[in-house]
């Protein structure tokens, strides 16, 4: 499943500075469907380069870590349990860096 | 290609046509984007209004940093006083700390603005105004403390710019958290070392939002409503004997400051240390007014 990451207010930093990112990632074995809670485990592994507890906190973003799905904050779509999709825009952005 | 929103999303609660997306923390109202632009525009216009803010005529420097928070405000600034005509003259006023690699992009975006609105931009530098550059004091001090240098600094240096702009008022942006984070932080300095509780403030107003989302509202409006004991001694507004600018004390933070370094004592004015205004004045408690806005750590990654 292709998605696009985005990364913006600081989280750059943790990914080389790269703020956007066309990923390809599947559903896990046996699971039909990918959740964001999917998503974040494989980007703490395979996006994040350095302190993932400035990105994580538990199975989740750190607290003050925006999460928007297609335009849409996540607290709509079901949080961890928002299904995606294919071609589905996720964007992380952390409101914890200076204004 | 425009991806639609997930299939939980509900219709805006306001205008019942668009998708909402967001959850408005103040409200818990699911809102479409343009209606969160009209309930929180009309917000402002409306604290604007009810506080009487601004007299048509004004000039008004808005303090721009480049960052998000300076940014909505120069934005609502302009649109507002174009929209309900106002009639301000608006100013963008920007501090470039001399510190490589860090304002250059922020003062990119400012630049931006000053088109984009048509606001006329001054930028004062801490190397024009004070002779130093944050890059040089490092140098002497190294990092530690370098924060109170760039944070007292920042602050005199607004208002020198609004001096030299000759407005009426200056106007800065902050959010619901960074108040709140600093409500917080002026009780625990109080009882704690306040720098030791800085990234624990933040993480624990977060944490607080994540189980009431109000939780930042409510400690903002608890900060307003503190009693202060009437035997309090309240710092109280004066000039800086030195330089003419504002001060609660004989000489303001930054010519302490600044005095320190020509000398070559880079320590004086931080912490406990003995200056000049501690020489008539054995209450050091209420020395320096309240937590500074600006003081937390802005170099690195502050999270």
């Amino acid at each position: 499943m292709q998605l696009t990451l985005e990364f913006g207010g600081g989280l750059e930093l943790l990914c080389d500075s790269v703020k956007s990112h066309n990923i390809n990632v599947d559903p896990q074995d046996g699971e039909e469907e990918l959740t964001m809670k999917n998503l974040l485990s494989w980007v703490r592994t395979n996006v994040i380069k350095e302190r993932p507890e400035m990105f994580m906190k538990g199975d989740s973003v750190r607290p003050g870590v925006l999460v928007l799905v297609n335009d849409t904050d996540w607290e709509l779509s079901g949080q961890l349990e928002t299904v995606l999709e294919e071609k589905d825009n996720v964007v992380f952005i952390s409101t914890l860096h200076g204004g | 290609m425009e991806k639609t929103a997930k299939p939980k999303s509900r219709l805006c609660t306001l205008c019942n046509e668009k998708r909402a997306a967001l959850k408005r923390p103040k409200t818990l109202e699911q809102i479409c984007r343009e209606c969160f632009y009209t309930v929180f525009e009309d917000e402002i216009h409306r604290v604007i209004v009810d506080n009487q803010l601004f007299k048509p005529g004004e000039r008004i420097a808005i303090g721009a940093s480049g960052g998000k928070d300076s940014t909505v405000l120069a934005y609502v600034m302009s649109e507002l006083n174009r929209r309900h005509n106002y009639g301000l003259d608006l100013f963008l006023l920007s501090v470039d700390e001399g510190i490589t690699g860090y304002r250059d992009d922020s003062l990119e975006t400012v630049k931006r603005n000053e088109i984009q609105y048509g606001l006329p931009l001054k930028v004062v530098s801490y190397s024009e105004l004070y002779g130093w550059t944050m890059d040089e004091i490092v140098k002497l001090i190294g990092l530690k403390n370098n924060c109170t240098f760039c944070g007292v600094f920042r602050r005199q240096a607004l208002d020198r710019g609004a001096a030299l702009l000759k407005v009426d008022k200056l106007v800065t942006g902050h959010n619901a958290d960074d108040i709140a984070e600093t409500v917080l932080l002026n009780i625990l300095r109080g009882i704690y070392s306040p720098n030791a509780y800085r990234g624990f403030a933040r993480e624990f107003i977060k944490d607080l939002e994540r189980m009431r989302p109000r939780a930042i509202l409510d400690i903002i409006k608890s900060g307003e409503d503190f009693r202060i004991s009437t035997s309090t001694k309240m710092p109280e507004q004066g000039i800086c004997e030195r330089c003419g600018y504002i001060s609660s004390q004989k000489w303001c933070k930054a010519c302490v400051l600044l005095e320190g370094l020509n000398r070559g004592l880079p320590k004086l004015g931080i912490g406990r240390s003995r200056g000049i205004n501690n020489e008539h004045n054995t209450n050091t408690k209420q020395a320096n007014g309240t937590q500074s806005l600006q003081s937390k750590q802005c170099g690195s990654l502050d999270f």
